[in-house]
């Protein structure tokens, strides 16, 4: 337990009249696994990662309805593999323990397509069949024109569209497959040639020689 | 032992500096090279951006399990603030009334180990607004007080720009600005073909190597993060290290100020009292001159909390002006799409960390209705993605044809959505307002009466209303923002923010250049310091954060720290050399 917790447990008016010492009237257990905490971490924030990695939100049936909606979201092409194989499942897993207000929406979301896909198919999503996947998520995909009584599973979609899409392209997969060429040091020499020919611009003669 | 035995050092340093952010690094350096003896008192802990313990810099997203969301720290996982608009123990209050936010750091450099670098000089007539417009007030020094002073801080610390031999924007000893990223082209052509200037950005990073202390930047655009070539300035790195190297200087971390202590008879400080943040036990320093700069809103509560029979207002604070005032920059932004810009090619354009071009006030206020300017920061290009990256492209991808010129509704799923990500990437813009508040006497800080924080120390309570001066300049800037955007080819995002909103002006706070707490005059009636940063009712008290400004601009307000904190901090030097 750390100090801080401990002082937490005191009532603010035993100050008063605290006359031992606080540390040795209840010393502290020895921290059971050493944290490592990882360069450019606070400790809180190591202590607080290291917490949430060992909880588990998603149910198998969850994590698994997670995984083909997202494959459908973002699937493998010639260019790049699919939302599951950049690993976008996990993250969004960790999401929803991080940022807990995501919790009833996915979980919900999760239920609304269950539901919905067992009063049209009989069956809960992932055991539908893919055309009658692909007719579910058609109703859902296209918020603007969703009909009255699919606007809550568009929402639900939106939700997944835009983790899906932020997960994937920032793995190492997507930001090679969207053509991220920095992180790394470089040398700004302005815009390359056939790009500003391309766009019609030019420099300023000033700025051509600056640093010159 | 007791937590709560005051512990006493035993020797008395010649000066006392509360807080290591811009003013308080400036006047650690300033002083130690002087020779005096010097303590710094720093709240928060230890930080060096080119020790790996710390180093963000050069991380990819996937190394952040939340790829870089903001869920610890309000600028990403990368950034490097360590604390935020919430800190947890150290609450602050609103009155009733005002929303008021307050970005606080906590660790040594403060916040400019991640701020944004601009670096721009107040111009002469930012110094006398109530001589000229007949609102606010003016200084009681000008801009050639302070020029000498931004001369050497130009060339100490570095900032690169262009000489443009604008009055409103006095030039400096700068180094090369980066050329312009492709989207800065677009908006300087579409803004200039309105009248509106588009010129080189002013921001202290090394494009050319200026010491062997610092390198040279690389361009990883990434300065938010502190920068491990010292190439960008933050106080930490820039000014506390070499002050350090002096051997003139004490640097105590986790050092939360309480109280300034004075000499009941005299009525001059005699030091500081201090909770050591890891032990809580309370500690007292001894020193023959004090000066503040833990910010200007810390710089208030601390003056506010240190009452005693002599100064039963709170300490420097008979004129009962402690606290009020206080001013933050108006804020208001937009951003745009740029057809134009769909399916470009990649390269890498991460360039500095920030803007390349930025717009500085171009009009007179005298024929608009609203008496004071502001100036316009762009941002876009193909960033590095992270958390956020393609949210909301429901609201997009349907108002754009598809490759094969066919239309389809907002949102969907599949190949053809992962082609408009990549397509979209790289062709949005954004642009923000940064302008000069009227400063008003009914916006003020004060002790809450009824909260203290996890030390015991009483917290402020804000009360903070923005004035129709400042709400016309948000509707003007609304309106600027879409006329640039157009010029510039683009469409603008979102609804136009209207009377509802006031126009998208953030609340008070939100720009984080909060000044004025302790304002420097002429009439020690109406101000809490003199010209030179010193208290009118204790001569060896001395505050060098944007406390003492009575007003700021439209220019971000650090620059004007560094250069008034190493004024203030030679005069404190010469004082102690007149008396030996
Ligand atoms: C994201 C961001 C972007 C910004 N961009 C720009 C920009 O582009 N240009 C610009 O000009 N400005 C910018 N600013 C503002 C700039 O950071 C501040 O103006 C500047 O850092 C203020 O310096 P300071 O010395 O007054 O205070 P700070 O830098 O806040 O430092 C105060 C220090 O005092 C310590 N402290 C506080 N209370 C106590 C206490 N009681 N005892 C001991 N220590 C204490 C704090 O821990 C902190 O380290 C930006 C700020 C942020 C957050
Ligand atoms: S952009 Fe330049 S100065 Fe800024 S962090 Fe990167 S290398 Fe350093």
């Amino acid at each position: 337990m750390k100090r801080r917790d401990l002082l937490k447990g005191i009532p603010v008016t035993a100050f008063g009249f605290a006359v031992n010492p606080t540390e040795a009237a209840v010393p502290a257990p020895p921290d059971v696994k050493p944290l490592k905490i990882p360069g450019g971490r606070q400790k809180f924030e190591a202590v607080r990662d290291a917490a949430l990695n060992a909880e588990k939100f998603f149910t198998p049936h969850e994590l698994q309805t997670v995984t083909v909606l997202s494959d459908i979201i973002i699937p493998a092409d010639a260019k790049s593999g699919s939302a599951s194989q950049a690993g976008v499942p996990a993250f969004i897993e960790f999401m929803m323990k991080d940022q807990p207000r995501n919790q009833t929406p996915m979980r919900g979301g999760i239920r609304w397509l269950d539901n919905t896909c067992t009063k049209r198919y009989g069956k809960p999503f992932v055991q539908c069949t893919k055309t009658q996947q692909i007719d579910m998520v058609e109703q859902i995909a296209y918020p603007a024109i969703a009909k009255p009584d699919m606007t809550q599973g568009a929402t639900f979609f939106s939700m997944m569209r835009n983790l899906t899409a932020s997960g994937f392209f920032s793995s190492q997969m997507g930001i090679k497959d969207i053509g991220y060429v920095g992180n790394t040091p470089n040398q700004w020499d302005g815009v390359p040639d056939e790009v500003l020919k391309q766009y019609g611009l030019a420099y300023e003669e000033r700025e051509l020689n600056m640093g010159k | 032992m007791d937590p709560f035995q005051i512990k006493k050092a035993p020797v008395e340093y010649d000066v006392a500096i509360v807080g290591s952010g811009a003013g308080g690094g400036m006047a650690a350096y300033s002083l130690a090279k002087s020779g005096a003896k010097v303590v710094l008192l720093e709240a928060g802990g230890y930080f060096d951006p080119a020790d790996p313990k710390y180093i963000t810099q050069l991380k990819w997203p996937w190394e952040s399990p939340r790829r870089g969301a903001s869920t610890t720290r309000p600028f990403g996982d990368f950034d490097a603030a360590w604390g935020g608009w919430d800190i947890e123990g150290e609450p602050y209050t609103t009155a009733k009334g005002t929303e008021f936010h307050w970005f606080r750091s906590r660790m040594l450099g403060g916040r400019t180990n991640h701020w944004g670098r601009i670096s721009l000089r107040f111009a002469p007539d930012d110094f006398r607004r109530k001589t000229m417009t007949g609102i606010g007030e003016d200084w009681p020094i000008g801009y050639d007080d302070l020029k000498p002073f931004y001369d050497r801080v130009d060339k100490l610390i570095g900032v690169f720009g262009s000489v443009e031999n604008m009055p409103s924007e006095p030039d400096g000893f700068f180094l090369p600005p980066p050329k312009p990223r492709l989207h800065e082209l677009m908006i300087r052509k579409g803004a200039r073909s309105i009248g509106i200037p588009v010129i080189p950005s002013r921001l202290s990073i090394l494009t050319k190597p200026i010491n062997d202390e610092r390198g040279q930047c690389f361009y990883c655009s990434q300065c938010g993060r502190a920068c491990q070539a010292y190439a960008d300035f933050s106080s930490s790195s820039v000014l506390v290290k070499p002050a350090m190297k002096t051997g003139n200087v004490t640097l105590i971390n986790g050092a939360m100020v309480r109280e300034v202590l004075t000499d009941p008879a005299s009525g001059l400080c005699t030091g500081v009292s201090y909770v050591d943040t890891q032990t809580l036990q309370e500690v007292t320093i001894k020193a023959k001159t004090v000066v503040l700069a833990a910010s200007a809103g810390e710089t208030a509560r601390l003056l506010l909390n240190s009452k005693s029979g002599r100064f039963p207002n709170g300490l420097a604070n008979s004129s009962g002006v402690v606290g009020k005032y206080i001013n933050d920059s108006t804020g208001a932004s937009r951003s745009a799409f740029i057809p134009a810009l769909m399916d470009r090619k990649r390269y890498n354009e991460d360039g500095v960390g920030g803007m390349h071009v930025f717009t500085p006030w171009w009009l007179d206020n005298k024929k608009l209705d609203f008496p004071r300017g502001y100036h316009i920061e762009y941002w876009g290009g193909m960033g590095m993605p992270a958390y956020g990256f393609g949210w909301g492209i429901e609201a997009m991808n349907g108002m754009l044809a598809a490759r094969d010129g066919s239309k389809k509704p907002g949102g969907g799923y599949g190949a053809s959505l992962k082609d408009d990500y990549r397509r979209f990437y790289g062709a949005y813009i954004g642009m923000a307002g940064r302008g000069e508040p009227v400063p008003l006497e009914s916006n003020y800080c004060e002790i809450d009466p009824n909260v203290v924080d996890k030390y015991g120390i009483p917290v402020l309570r804000f009360n903070y209303k923005w004035s129709d001066y400042e709400i016309k300049q948000a509707k003007h800037m609304q309106d600027t923002f879409e006329e640039i955007i157009h010029a510039a080819g683009g469409i603008a995002l979102g609804n136009k923010p209207g009377a509802e909103t006031n126009y998208g002006l953030e609340a008070p706070g939100k720009i984080i250049h909060e000044v004025g707490t302790a304002r420097m005059g002429k009439d020690p009636k109406n101000s809490v310091l003199n010209g030179y940063q010193q208290a009118h009712d204790v001569k060896n008290l001395f505050i060098v954060d944007a406390a003492p400004f009575p007003s700021q601009g439209d220019k971000n307000v650090t620059w004007t720290i560094l250069a008034s904190s190493m004024r203030t901090s030679e005069y404190i030097a010469d004082l102690a050399k007149k008396k030996v």
